[in-house]
This record gives C-alpha cells, structure tokens and sequence, in this order.
C-alpha cells in the first residue's frame, strides 16, 4: 500500500508543533522558577546545573503531556482506521487528510496518539505506587531501625523474603488473570492501602496531643479523605463516584507497591538506625516524649534528604517496572495504550517495521532519565549543604 | 566468621522454607489448578473432567501434606489406578515409584514439568547451562567495561571525561534491556544488518559473534551503568584520602599513584554492588531471553509461570532464590574479606 507522505523535517515540526501546550507550561515554568529563584529552597538551586535543568524539564514535559493528552493527541489511541495499517511515518489519510506523524501500527493505530497516551497511565501509576511504598516502607522501618530487637529482626526478615525474589517471578505469581478471581489482590490492597491512614493517623496524634480540638479536626479529616479514598480503592465502592479502579490496574498498583516496599524499608531503616544516635533524639528522649514523636517529627524530617533522592530514583524504577508488566503482557489490557505493552506489540514485528516500535522506547527511556538526572542533581545538592 | 556464615546458612534455609511455601500456595490457587488441569486435558473438557482429572492425579488431597511430598518430609503414595489396582505414573513421561517412599525436593527429585512434559531436572540442567554461559559472557563484558569507565571518571572528580561518562552511565541506568533490547536490535540488525536479532539458532547451532552478541549487549548495558557509579564514588572517595596525597608528595606519577595505590582500595565496593546485580541479571535474563528466543533458565521460567507448570515453577523459583541469597552471602564475606576494616559478629 502506498501512502501520500510528508517530508522528515515536517514530521518534525509537526510533532513539535502538537506539543505546542506543553511548550507554554514549560515556558511558564521556567520562567517563574527562574525569577523566584533565590526564594524557592532546595528546588531553586536545582536550576543551578545543567543537569537539574535537564532532569527537571524532561519530567515537567512528561507531567504536562500527561495533562494536555487530549489536546497534543490528534487521535484516540485506541480508533483504529483500516486503510492505515502500517503506514510509515508521515502518512497521510487518503480519507480524512489527517496526518499520522510517526506512523500507524499494525492494528493502525496512530503511534504518536498513543505513546501521548500512553504517558497517561504511566504518570498516575508510577507516582502513586511510589508514595505508597513509601508510606509502607517508613511506618515500618522507622519502628524496625529504632527499637531494634525482636521488631527489627522480624521486619528485616520479611522484607529480605520480598527482596529474594526475582521481580518477574513475584509479578508471573501476583498478576495473573487466575489471581483476580481470588480475594488475594483486595486482602493486599486492604493491608497496604490502611499504611497512609495509621501514618497520617499517628503524625497528627503525637504532634497535636496537646491540642485536643485541632487533633480532632486533624484526626476526623484523615479519617473522612482516608476511608473515601481506601472505599474507592480496596471496595470499588466509592459513595461519590469519583475514585473507582478495575480489577486490573488494583491488581498492578498492589504487585508494584509490593515489589517496591522492601527497598524503602531498608533504606528508611538504615538512616533511622544513624539518626537516632544523634543529640537532638537523645534531647527529645529526655524531655520524655514519645517513641512514635521521635520517630516520626525529629528523626523523619532529617531523613528527607536521602528519601527525597531516593524517591525520585525509585519512581524510575517504578517506571521501569510498569513498563516489564506491560512487556510481559501482565495485568494491563493488551490494547491499553501504556509504553510496556507498546513496545511488546512492537518489538515482535520489528523484522518487518521498526517505527512503531521507536517511541514507546525513547518515551520510557526519556522518562527515566529525567528522573535519574534529577535524583543526581539532588543527591549533589544535599551533599553541598 | 565461621559462625556468621552458619547463622547465615541457617537463615538461608528459612527463608528458601518460607518462600517455596508462599509459591506453593500461590500456585495451588482454585484458577491456577484449572488453567492446569485445562493446558492438560483440552479447553472443551467439562468442569466434572477437570475435577476428575485434578483428584486423579492427587491435586486435591490436603495442602500440607502435597507440600511436604513435594518437599521430601512426607511419603508419596503410589498413584493407583482404581481399574486394575496397579500404580501407574501421574504423567506418562515422567516414572514415579511403586510404593510410598520420600521423594522430594530434598531427596533431589524436582517433580515433572507438565509443560516441556519431561522431569523437570532433565529440562533445568541444560536450561541453567545455557543462562550460564549468557551470564558468563555478560559479566566478562560488563565487569571490565564498567570499572574502566568508573576508574577513569572518578580518578579526576569533576573533569570533563567525568562529567561525560557520568551522563553517559546515569543514561545506561535509565535503560531498561526491553528498550536497549529493541533500540540494539533496530540499529544493529534492522539497519547495519551486521548482527542476528534472535538468538534461536544458538541453542541448537552453537553460540557465534553473529547470533550471540545482541543478547549480551543488552543485558550488560543496565548494569554498567550502575557498577560504573559505584566504583567512580568509591574511587573519588579513595582519592581524597591521606595516603595518596603522601604517595603524590612523596613524587610519584599520577598513573603510578592511581595503579598502585588506589585502585585496589578502590573496587571493594564494587565487588559487593558486582555480586548484589544478580538478582536483577536473574529478572535481566528472562527479559532479555524472551526478546531473543534463546532457550535457557528465564524462558523456562516465563514457559512455566504462563502455563502454571507447578513443579517446573517452584524449582525455578528455588533456583532463582538460591541464587540471590547465596550471591548475598558471598558479598557479605568477601566485602569482610577484602576489607580489613569490617570485622563481622
């Protein structure tokens, strides 16, 4: 089949051109930050290397691709138009005179509508899943590190349990079409998803003691956004309609929060284990407050430097892991537009096309890369101060 | 150290307990039995077949007493057929004995792959040599390649050649083997033509430059980067220290100074970070596997995990774990070994 096509550069500039909203924000952006510099901490300083600029712009760009999809994607990602099937990039529709920029694939679907898409799912997933082990991760490890003994030995060893395992492995066992028809994936989802509450519950409980009527106010809206958001999540049954999750993507969320919490029980563990030997905890032991104040307003708050760089590095991850479910055709719908399963439908038939497969690929691996340069750019910042 | 390494063993052997109970129980789940027992008979069988054929074949006695047969704590009964009162094997491949004796795990005997429809020691020998001789070329490729490129950018913190290949390792960190795997395969063999996108032909036609090189690129390109992080920090780290600014004073070359003095102090960290990239080589390998149809250890697991193949998962999964572990132990001792500093309890 022969397409009418249109040259290399203006594939280029078209691409560009779509990405014209994005373009703005990042604009806004960067001027604001620039201006504002001097009194935007830790963030402001980012922008005094080339790398945090870097890192930081390319995660703003996927931020707001995620954002604007609907407006940068010509196309729905999953129409299809026969007479596409295919093309190469630049392709014109000999029907509607729409253009498809990188091409269609073999279900002629736009690629570049797709991989726009496709960002969508990747930055709900990722983010959310890391701030979730991360609560898992610190309301475990700060108690493991701090009282140490019988606590910390059984901690220890059941996250070296999770950490044995070879992800794939933990992934072919926990994300299975057979698992959803089990209440494993709601019983795991219950348990990791009660974290953010009892976390939140015991920050504003050992701050706020003092101060009955703010903690009750503090206490009843934990309680009133945690339970909506945990009814939304583990039951489905969100009384607002807003937070719903099908079975699958629960069924993902909860494989990767799994498969990532152990790390940060380590690394939440390790510094609480230095921290605590410091004066101002052996102060706070004297003034006779509390174990869980300790742990959670003197010894959290001085361990946000290593978390903040390793947060940033463990959404990549996540990324990265996402992306091996959707390559092994685990959990996400095999239509779903996500990169992983992108790049699985491609790389399978690249003897005979290659350009299906090319964004999907540079996508995720830009993705990545913005956030690893902007963990490093970090990690030099918190060792400068 | 003697006693750490018991105490460690010991560990070792409860966790490789508690795992392979947690792997039993998931893969004896209600859905996973019928995906089993369906790959076995055919998709139109009845539900009352499917029943039939799981309580024939002893899926349906008690949980704990198939995992400790299947462990070696508890006798295995011979399976009679009720027709003629003889024993005849569950599976026509694979021969069981005729009386109750304990034949497991820990007497050596795996079990039978219902997949490969072989014992599953006769399809994980080959399987585990064939990933051996990946894994070898892998580490022959990344070991080198990767202290080189650490070595030469932490040797002058803050240079333009460090700058460089910082960027460059931090980029190799962000690629995953499914997209180095896809980018190598679309530039070196759709493109140059110069090297073969599928390694099938080396299981059967013996291993070559052309068929055998993609598959390591790709999975030795994810760790690189790491281990080159490592070692520049550690060797930036060696390089502030007292007695190379002595050797400096005391008139030495630069290079004499970097080859003698500090590159020894230099890689004991690598060495353990080197021995921890194991268990992501293990998740590399059914990747990188997979992409490139070469049929070692990740494809027998990927083949086992999607047809729910029991005992061919669960001596993969104690495999695999066996590995992690162990490749622990030895960095924990080397790390105290090379490094007279740690003294271990």
């Amino acid at each position: 089949m022969q397409y009418e096509t249109i040259g290399a550069l203006q594939i280029i500039l078209g691409v560009i051109a779509r990405f014209w909203p994005v373009w703005i924000a990042l604009a806004v952006i960067l001027a604001l930050s620039l201006s504002l510099k001097r009194y935007l901490g830790l963030y402001g300083h980012l922008f005094d290397t080339g790398v945090g600029i870097a890192g930081l712009m390319i995660c703003f760009f996927w931020l707001f691709t995620a954002i604007f999809a609907d407006v940068i994607a010509p196309f729905d990602p999953l129409q299809q138009i026969a007479i596409m099937k295919d093309a190469p990039p630049g392709a014109i529709d000999p029907n509607s005179g729409a253009v498809f920029l990188l091409g269609a694939d073999r279900l002629a679907r736009d690629v570049f509508s797709r991989v726009v898409f496709g960002s969508q799912i990747v930055l709900v997933i990722a983010p959310a899943a890391t701030l979730f082990s991360l609560m898992v991760g610190s309301t475990l490890g700060l108690p493991a590190g701090y009282y140490g003994g019988r606590i910390d030995s059984l901690l220890s060893f059941l996250a070296n349990l999770v950490l044995a395992f070879p992800v794939i492995l933990l992934f072919y066992l926990l994300v299975t079409p057979g698992i959803r028809e089990t209440p494993i994936p709601q019983w795991l989802a219950g348990v990791f998803f009660m974290f953010p509450i009892i976390f939140f519950g015991a920050l504003f409980y050992t701050r706020f003691a003092g101060r009955p009527a703010l903690l009750a106010a503090l206490l009843a809206a934990t309680l009133l956004i945690g339970g909506w958001v945990y009814a939304g999540l583990v039951f489905d049954a969100d009384p607002l309609g807003i937070i719903s999750i099908t079975s699958n993507q629960l069924n993902i969320f909860v494989a990767v929060v799994f498969a990532s919490s152990p790390g940060v029980f380590r690394i939440v563990r390790g510094l609480t284990l230095d921290i605590k030997t410091r004066d101002y905890v052996a102060a706070a032991q004297t003034r006779g407050e509390s174990a869980w104040y300790i742990m959670l307003w003197e010894i959290l708050p001085n361990a946000r430097g290593p978390l903040i760089v390793d947060t940033c590095l463990r959404i990549g991850y996540t990324t990265i892991l996402l992306g091996t479910l959707g390559y092994f055709g685990l959990g996400l719908a095999p239509e779903s537009p996500d990169w992983g399963t992108a790049i699985k439908e491609s790389s399978r038939l690249l003897r005979a096309h290659i350009h299906p497969a090319l964004p999907p690929v540079i996508a995720l691996m830009s993705f990545v890369l913005g956030l690893n340069l902007l963990a490093d750019a970090l990690r030099e910042q918190s060792l400068r101060d | 150290m003697a006693s750490f390494i018991l105490r460690r063993l010991g560990v070792m052997a409860l966790t490789m307990l508690c795992l392979s109970l947690v792997v039993f129980f998931l893969v004896n789940l209600e859905p996973n039995l019928k995906k089993l027992a369906i790959s076995q008979l055919d998709m139109r069988s009845s539900a009352e077949d499917l029943e039939n054929w799981l309580d024939r074949n002893g899926y349906r006695q008690n949980f704990f007493v198939r995992y400790g047969q299947w462990l070696g704590v508890v006798p295995k009964q011979p399976n009679v057929d009720p027709a003629t009162g003889a024993a005849v094997s569950r599976f026509a491949f694979c021969r069981e004995p005729a009386e109750a004796r304990y034949s497991g795990v820990l007497q050596g005997d795996f079990g039978c792959s219902t997949k490969f429809k072989v014992p599953v020691a006769q399809k994980l020998g080959p399987a585990i040599q064939a990933t051996g001789i990946l894994m070898f070329w892998v580490m022959a490729v990344m070991v080198p390649v990767s202290l080189i490129i650490g070595v030469l950018a932490g040797m002058r913190e803050g240079s333009r050649t460090d700058r460089t290949l910082s960027v460059a390792s931090i980029t190799t960190t962000a690629t995953p083997e499914y997209v180095s795997g896809v980018i190598f395969t679309i530039v070196f063999a759709s493109w140059l033509g110069w090297l073969n996108g599928s390694a099938a032909s080396a299981t059967n036609q013996g291993i070559t430059f052309y068929n055998f090189t993609l598959p390591v690129m790709t999975m030795a390109v994810y760790g690189i980067g790491y281990i080159a992080r490592m070692t520049r920090a550690s060797m930036v780290e060696v390089m502030t220290q007292q007695y190379i600014r002595t050797a400096r004073l005391k008139g030495l070359g630069f290079n004499a100074v970097v080859m003698k003095h500090a590159l020894r102090n230099a890689l004991i960290a690598p060495f353990t970070v080197i021995m921890l990239q194991f268990p992501w080589l293990l998740t590399g390998v059914v990747i990188v596997e997979v992409m490139f149809r070469y049929q070692g250890f990740g494809f027998a697991l990927v083949e086992a995990a999607a047809n729910n193949d029991i005992d061919l998962l669960l001596a993969c999964s104690l495999i695999s774990v066996l590995v992690v572990l162990s490749t622990q132990l030895i960095s924990d001792v080397g790390y105290a070994l090379l490094n007279p500093r740690i003294r271990v309890r």
